[in-house]
């Protein structure tokens, strides 16, 4: 009797499991929990495993160590003395540096900006509107590349003159030519977008009405600004003031060309560096460092806004804000934003153009002019003697890597998105549902090179049922996806509130399984937010670089990389040309989606 | 087809929070009932786990003599296996889909023959009073003619048990009142047992059968409309039923039919109880006049509040406050003294301590 009780006990707690399981959201949210514990997780662990253990590599200077044994060596070393100083403390401080500088420029930029468009009667502001994302769409080492054609100095490179020096006669200086401040003024003016972004959905979110409640108790226009406006924009301002500094922190591109030259090192260049010439183990240190200071000055912001992640309490719109009349100025500030658009977008768009049409670079004459670097024959004493873009099996194999890739990243992540918002959405409240954001947050903090080098750590062995992926297009794609995953989570999260829980549950009451509901309600009804998380995807995917430098393989070369190499061997000329084509490629796709299901930047972004 | 539904001992907490305490009810094969209360009560959530939405954290739900819950046995039916129809708060009318789709999407999953589904389609339309309406998609209507569709998309497949989550509350007020009328239209035509969930006192009282009144996921009484009104079980219902609010005054029993305000006495059955007791009086059961009247109290008027049909005011006799309402207008002025007249028969006592009815008590 008393063990038949048991046994019943038993079986209902296992069909309850079973009922639990069986739910959607949970199988889904499991499913996810585990993908992301691969994707996220393990390389992580991986990374830092390697950086406590000895490695076959340390056996030249260590001979009688046993690899594998637990040793804070590569962290005695790379925190220590003089390598400490060359390898670690001086690139973090020049990161640093970066990143501070370009995130108060952002501010800046962005910032005034965003409130010229959206609170001042200043004319053409839809048209500044479109144009302020276009620097975002651009590859952020564009700026740079356009900055050497410029400011080219013969006193570091030699050979030719910028069109700077040809121009005015004078060889620019070595400050403006290379080092902090080109480096910090070229990532601004790519990464400006994020606060242009946040700050005009929080100024448009705003209701006048508190403004006008405080023009009504006599308060002045600065003291409504200080005391009002201002307090409600803190939060989309520290949320720009994250991801701007998160993302500098990690990028490679701009420093690669802009400090390498004059041994202006930052992090991410030093990591790389250590990982081409195998010390693996001393870049990984780099890597955990630099995710620690991340990680630091993350939560240190969200500890002054308050909440874990304010950014996704702005957003929302509706409110018509009254518009502050800047009377006679508004001509001058349309004038100084035009100017300041031209020269962010036409003006480094023409130097590459007028570069690379250039048969030797720095000679600005009309007998200079040629197609050589587009489509120029093989074998011709230029660029290494490489055949012309155009007709360059290299580049026609990276351009179908790009797409290939971006297409597949953008795909994955749309659809990744879409799931992890219904099983967070779905299961809120549930432990499961708290875990999978947490989860999916942590790609977040991770910097994009940081990110690349914990996949190198992880897929050079086997894991579980996967294979060793080093070397494959999967691994790009994988890194991709996985460095998405905080975006893909935040949007489909969005989008799923927006499609609110009782729309699905009339459709269960109606009978129709959870494969039905998905095709006939829930991809129906988030399809713009799984387009709008497409486009982000292709788009960033497209131009990544810091990501995935240290993944490419010659086989698995995408235009991004491409181009980085080509600027490393000194065929910058050819690099132009390629980044013309990727920003051709952007472009075309960028235009083909939004006509195709009018996805957006913001929507992508979950504003 | 009319449905019996028995729930018994039914729990679900969230975290700490005790959104549905062992709750045991029956609704009679095709009875309205109204779960009523204020908001965080339970009774959404009481309704949805009949839906299965929710999943109980104990009890079980039989849906006739289906057992289509049942925590000890491990037993929990999908809610498209519960042959109930639910009708949302916020309509939840698909908005990718035409009013046609939205009424046969049930349909098509129950392999119905298309001729039939229109013939469905333009039945349960018509039901409503929405014939013609096939073509639109759900943002080209009026939130009333949204709520229709809602319905007729349940009506359409003819489930056994209707479940409507305050199905009223975005309309406006004069909306609420024809969909009202409409609502108890089609329970009367259709005989469909009904659990209807509302936090609008007078939508419970005009439409149910039944009215089950919760607090903090406790039921508090399970009674017809007249009875919850006339002899709230206790002192919450008293209160949280009628408009304007029933009049509570402290008193002690001292007699066999009287008890003292400290003022003045009442005469009341006092059903053989002592000390501390709550008397509670309609306002409508109070008669008022400009003259005293043998039996009657004086009272100061201390606001006149004429409406049309009826007038509400309030009387103050030093720190006793009574509401009384009057059928048509009312000749006294603000600052008159009226005399007021309670009718032994229309008061409920309470018992001070715990709240409980104490007499009269329904037949």
């Amino acid at each position: 009797m008393a063990t038949q009780t048991i046994s019943h006990r038993m079986l209902a707690k296992s069909r309850r499991f079973i009922h639990w399981l069986k739910k959607p959201q949970v199988l889904m949210g499991l499913i996810m929990l585990f993908m992301m514990y691969y994707m996220i997780i393990i390389p992580l662990y991986r990374m830092g495993e390697t950086s406590l253990t000895w490695q076959a590599k340390d056996l030249i200077l260590n001979p009688d160590v046993e690899v594998g044994k637990f040793t804070l060596f590569h962290y005695t070393r790379m925190l220590t003395g003089v390598l400490g100083q060359i390898y670690m403390f001086n690139p973090l401080r020049h990161s640093f540096t970066i990143a501070i500088g370009a995130t108060l420029i952002s501010l800046f930029i962005g910032g005034s900006l965003a409130w010229l468009v959206i609170r001042t009667d200043m004319p053409g502001r839809k048209l500044v509107n479109q144009l302020a994302l276009i620097p975002y769409i651009m590859p952020s080492w564009t700026l740079a590349q356009a900055w050497v054609v410029l400011f080219k100095s013969r006193a570091v490179s030699g050979g030719t003159p910028g069109l700077f020096e040809s121009l005015v006669g004078v060889t620019p200086p070595e400050w403006l030519s290379y080092g902090p401040v080109p480096i910090m003024i070229c990532s601004a003016l790519h990464y400006y977008t994020f606060f242009f972004l946040f700050v005009s959905a929080a100024l448009m979110s705003i209701d006048s009405n508190l403004e006008e409640a405080g023009e009504l108790m006599g308060a002045s226009r600065w003291r409504i600004l200080r005391k009002i406006t201002f307090p409600l924009v803190v939060p989309a301002i520290l949320s720009g003031f994250i991801m701007t500094f998160s993302k500098v922190l990690g990028t490679f591109g701009g420093p690669n060309i802009l400090g390498t030259p004059v041994r202006y090192y930052v992090v991410s260049t030093m990591m790389r560096g250590s990982m081409s010439v195998g010390d693996k183990s001393d870049g990984f240190v780099l890597a955990i460092v630099l995710i620690m200071f991340s990680v630091i000055t993350i939560s240190l912001n969200q500890r002054l806004v308050g909440t874990r992640r304010s950014y996704e309490t702005i957003g929302g719109r509706g409110f018509v804000a009254n518009v502050s009349k800047l009377g006679r100025m508004k001509y001058f500030f349309r004038a100084v934003v035009l100017v300041f658009q031209i020269l962010v977008i036409v003006l480094p768009l023409g130097l590459l153009a007028i570069s690379s049409v250039m048969l030797v670079d720095g000679q600005y004459s009309v007998s200079n002019l040629s197609l050589q670097h587009w489509i120029g024959p093989r074998g011709t004493g230029y660029n290494s003697g490489e055949p012309g873009v155009l007709l360059n099996p290299h580049v026609r194999q990276a351009a179908w890597n790009s797409i290939r890739l971006a297409l597949w990243t953008a795909l994955f992540t749309a659809l990744i998105g879409i799931i992890l918002g219904y099983s967070i959405v779905k299961g809120r409240g549930t432990r499961l549902s708290k875990y999978l954001e947490q989860l999916a947050y942590i790609p977040y903090v991770i910097p994009g090179i940081a990110f690349g080098a914990v996949y190198i750590a992880m897929f050079l062995k086997p894991v579980g049922p996967i294979p060793p992926l080093y070397g494959t297009f999967a691994l790009l794609v994988i890194v991709s996806v996985a460095k998405h995953i905080p975006y893909s989570s935040r949007s489909g999260v969005s989008s799923m509130m927006q499609v609110g829980r009782e729309l699905e549950e009339a459709g269960e009451v109606a009978g129709a399984s959870v494969w039905r509901r998905f095709i006939r309600l829930i991809f129906p009804l988030t399809s713009p937010g799984f387009v709008a998380g497409f486009l982000l995807t292709f788009i960033t995917t497209m131009r990544e670089l810091s990501l995935i430098i240290m993944l490419v393989t010659p086989k698995t070369q995408v235009l991004a990389s491409k181009t980085m190499f080509y600027i490393e061997d000194g065929n910058d000329q050819m690099a132009n040309v390629v980044i013309l084509i990727l920003l051709a490629i952007t472009y075309v796709g960028n235009f083909i989606i939004t006509r195709f299901r009018g996805g957006s930047l913001q929507k992508g972004l979950g504003l | 087809m009319e449905t019996l539904i028995t729930i018994k001992n039914l729990t679900k907490r969230f975290g700490n929070v005790v959104a549905v305490d062992n709750v045991s009810l029956t609704v009679e094969p095709g009875a309205f009932l109204t779960l009523l209360g204020p908001s965080g009560c339970g009774k959404t959530t009481l309704l949805r786990c009949v839906a299965g939405l929710e999943d109980p954290d104990g009890g079980e739900i039989y849906i006739g003599d289906k057992l289509v819950f049942s925590y000890d046995k491990g037993i929990s039916l999908d809610p498209g296996n519960r042959d109930l129809g639910l009708v949302f708060q916020s309509y939840a009318l698909w908005p990718h889909m035409k009013v046609d789709k939205n009424i046969t999407f049930a349909l098509e999953i129950q392999k119905m023959e298309k001729e039939e589904m229109q013939e469905r389609v333009r039945e349960s339309l018509a039901e409503v009073q929405m014939a013609g309406y096939e073509d639109r998609y759900p943002r080209e209507m009026s939130g009333g003619q949204q709520q229709r569709i809602a319905l007729a998309r349940m009506l359409a497949y003819r489930p056994n048990l209707f479940l409507m989550d305050e199905p009223l509350s975005n309309l406006d007020a004069r909306l609420r009142m024809d969909m009202r009328a409409e609502i108890k239209r089609l329970h009367h035509v259709a005989g469909a047992t009904t659990i209807y969930v509302t936090h609008d006192q007078i939508e419970a009282l005009t439409m149910s059968t039944e009215i089950a009144v919760l607090k903090e996921g406790v039921l508090q009484q399970v009674d017809t409309p007249d009875n919850v009104y006339h002899y709230p079980a206790n002192l919450f219902i008293a209160d949280f039923i009628g408009n304007p609010k029933v009049n509570l005054m402290d008193a002690v029993v001292d007699g066999k039919r009287s008890v003292n305000l400290g003022k003045f006495n009442l005469e009341v059955e006092t059903h053989n109880t002592d000390g501390e007791v709550v008397v509670a009086v309609r306002p409508e059961d109070i008669s008022i006049s400009t003259e005293p009247v043998p039996g009657a109290i004086e009272f100061n008027a201390y606001s006149v509040l004429p409406s049309g049909a009826d007038t509400t005011i309030i009387a103050h006799f030093e720190e006793i406050e009574i509401t009384v309402k009057e059928s048509g207008t009312c000749r006294v002025n603000m600052d008159d003294k009226i005399w007021l007249k309670f009718n032994p028969e229309t008061l409920n006592l309470y018992d001070k301590e715990s709240g409980l009815l104490i007499g009269p008590k329904n037949t």
